[in-house]
């Protein structure tokens, strides 16, 4: 009876998971701003890059579960795989 | 005043204690002992403490090192923490055992000689097997015999390595060596067993989410980080060690982003942790073995914060698996925040203790040129985020409502999470006193602008890569081979057409001996038998003949 009105936890609202969005993009732009202002020294090449730790992070990332993809496609079982 | 006996020795004992007390002086037991021994670690000075002759070699069971009181002072931490977490849930075979395995490890700490590492090396093999056993899971027997399997092999190929490496050299101390002999290779790989690297790594993630809630936060700390000690102790600067260290950071991120059991994400994520250690190691200058001693101190705590709070997860729901968790957060605050905490921690997010411990070891490829490890272990940070700090906490405590509405588990396993995301946040914001007990002296400040906001953008994209990725990263009821399919299923497989056929041959065998068998007995009956010639009744007029032809003969034969 109750169980709908506990759904409705603020968080979960889509209203809110929107203002938390952009609340995150609004953290993310103002992480990379400073660049514009600090110098990252950079000691191997394109460390010194603009925002190189924010495309880096997210490329890196992407990769990460692009390959764990990949081999999901070879070593995915069910997971009563060694019970029988 | 300093310690006569090895402080480890304290906890092995009070192990053995624990199941003959009950009650309150149970608890004294446990609350108190680690605390005793912390402060015996700390008594213990510099250099060779206690001798003492064993066969024709001089051991030293006694010997203290900055950077063995640094990993004793956070295991007797952990026993503490981790003991009031089991008080009163734990079954009494896994407290006690568990207070034995702790103390072994600390005594490893405190060791000046390799046998008396082998000694105890051993003895943590047993201890933590028992924990695995005594859980309350439904598959942990099989999974505790896997387990000491491998520790087995492992503590074989180590005594090998001692003892070749004894013969080789006559000395039995332990200390920097390098791996250019059949011994030191030997010693080297049996620490890397432990220590979760390829390829059997696969045994953290095999055994200890078979544990149970309390058992898988002890086993976290003791068996890979005592590893790491010896590795420390004995082959800082090996270069191998680099890419087995890579190895393991990719390993543990690959693996727990295809895991759907919540524990065995954070067991990948271990084998990931120990890989930064390693790799610390491995690099071998002062800052990156300062970082990799570091990381252990900080990574123990953060990641038994991340267990406690899953196992209380598991305690209040018995469910594991992300794809029936989820929503937690409305009715387990205290859990989440913790468990949050310590995926902020094990992230490295500036103010948490991996910020100001991790960043050494990236600090040390810097200073050495290193530019493939540097980017590597920057990717590999952002990883970190993506498979443990989101990952984690967003399948169990949010992602969609699972119905489940669990309470916070009781106050005795909510304390010691506060008290490790205390610790936790505190290592972070004022990293000074860990610094100061760090075996070299540190000259390296965590918090410049330039650093802060690089591991801020670094670790925010990661998250923004997971939240664009979501509908790749939902799980499924599944798990991912690994190197134990060799043992469990190949090996079995093995096993069984070995007995199918060996099971033909003896048949084949066994019919042709009774055939052979059945001829005998039918020629013995032939002729000895009621029928056979040999043993009819002969008329007495035939025994007449007889005698008259033998007779007869007689008669002829005479002339």
């Amino acid at each position: 009876m109750t169980g709908n009105r506990h759904d409705d936890h603020w968080l979960v609202r889509p209203g809110s998971i929107r203002v938390l969005w952009i609340v995150f993009i609004g953290v993310l732009a103002a992480t990379v701003a400073p660049d514009f202002l600090i110098d990252q020294h950079g000691d191997f090449g394109i460390e010194g890059s603009f925002g190189f730790y924010a495309w880096y992070g997210f490329l890196t990332c992407v990769g990460m579960v692009v390959v764990s993809k990949v081999l999901s496609i070879f070593l995915k079982r069910r997971d009563t795989y060694f019970d029988g | 005043m300093t310690a006569s006996f090895p402080p480890g020795m304290i906890l092995v004992a009070g192990g053995l204690l624990i199941p003959f007390v009950r009650g309150r002086v149970r608890e004294a037991l446990v609350l108190g002992l680690p605390l005793i021994t912390l402060w015996v670690v700390w008594l213990v000075p510099d250099g060779p403490v206690v001798t003492l002759s064993f066969l024709d070699y001089q051991l030293t069971p006694v010997f203290g090192s900055p950077v063995g009181r640094l990993f004793g002072t956070v295991f007797s931490i952990m026993a503490f923490a981790g003991g009031l977490f089991a008080l009163r849930q734990a079954r009494t075979l896994e407290l006690a055992a568990a207070f034995a395995y702790a103390g072994s490890a600390i005594a490893v700490t405190s060791s000046g000689d390799l046998i008396t590492v082998f000694v105890f090396w051993e003895l943590m093999a047993i201890g933590s097997t028992l924990v695995v056993l005594a859980s309350d899971q439904p598959k942990a027997f099989e999974a505790s015999m896997r387990y000491m399997l491998v520790h087995l092999l492992g503590g074989v190929i180590l005594m090998i390595g001692i003892v070749a490496h004894i013969a080789d050299t006559g000395s039995v101390a332990f200390e920097a060596m390098r791996p250019d002999s059949f011994g030191r290779v030997l010693i080297l790989i049996g620490f890397l067993i432990n220590a979760g690297a390829p390829p059997l790594s696969a045994w953290i993630s095999d055994a200890y989410p078979e544990a149970s809630p309390s058992g898988t936060v002890f086993l976290s700390a003791f068996t890979t980080k005592t590893a790491v000690f010896t590795l420390w102790v004995a082959f800082p600067g090996t270069w191998i060690l680099i890419p087995v260290g890579l190895y393991m950071v990719f390993y543990g991120i690959i693996y727990a982003l295809l895991e759907n059991d919540m524990r065995r994400i954070l067991a990948y994520s271990i084998v990931n942790q120990v890989g930064f250690m390693v790799t610390g190691i491995g690099i071998g200058t002062e800052m990156a073995l300062n970082g990799a001693a570091s990381h252990a101190f900080a990574h123990i705590i953060y990641k038994a914060l991340l267990l406690m709070s899953a196992g209380s997860v598991l305690y209040r729901t018995g469910k594991r698996k992300c794809t029936d968790l989820g929503g937690l957060f409305r009715t387990m605050p205290v859990t989440t925040i913790c468990g949050g905490i310590g995926a902020l921690a094990i992230s490295a997010f500036p103010f948490t203790s991996g910020f100001v411990s991790k960043s050494m070891v990236a600090q040390g490829a810097v200073d050495q040129h290193l530019a493939i490890v540097w980017f590597l272990l920057t990717a590999a940070s952002a990883g970190v985020f993506l498979h443990a700090g989101i990952k984690f906490p967003w399948f169990v405590f949010f992602q969609r409502d699972s119905g489940l509405r669990p309470s916070d588990p009781p106050m005795n396993m909510q304390w010691p999470m506060l008290f490790f995301a205390f610790l936790s946040v505190g290592i972070g914001i004022y990293p000074r006193p860990l610094y100061a007990i760090l075996p070299y002296a540190v000259e390296f400040v965590p918090y410049t602008i330039p650093h802060v906001v690089a591991q801020s953008q670094l670790l925010l994209f990661a998250g923004l890569a997971f939240f664009v990725l979501l509908p790749q990263m939902q799980r499924t009821p599944t798990i991912s081979l690994d190197f134990d399919w060799f043992y469990r299923r190949f090996g079995t497989a093995l096993g069984r057409e070995f007995t199918v056929r060996t099971t033909r041959v003896w048949a084949r065998v066994v019919d042709a001996a009774a055939v052979r068998a059945q001829s005998i007995t039918y020629g013995l009956l032939k002729h000895h038998g009621p029928h056979g010639v040999l043993a009819r009744t002969w008329p007495t007029g035939s025994m007449v003949l007889w005698v008259a032809v033998l007779l007869g003969a007689y008669l002829v034969f005479y002339f």
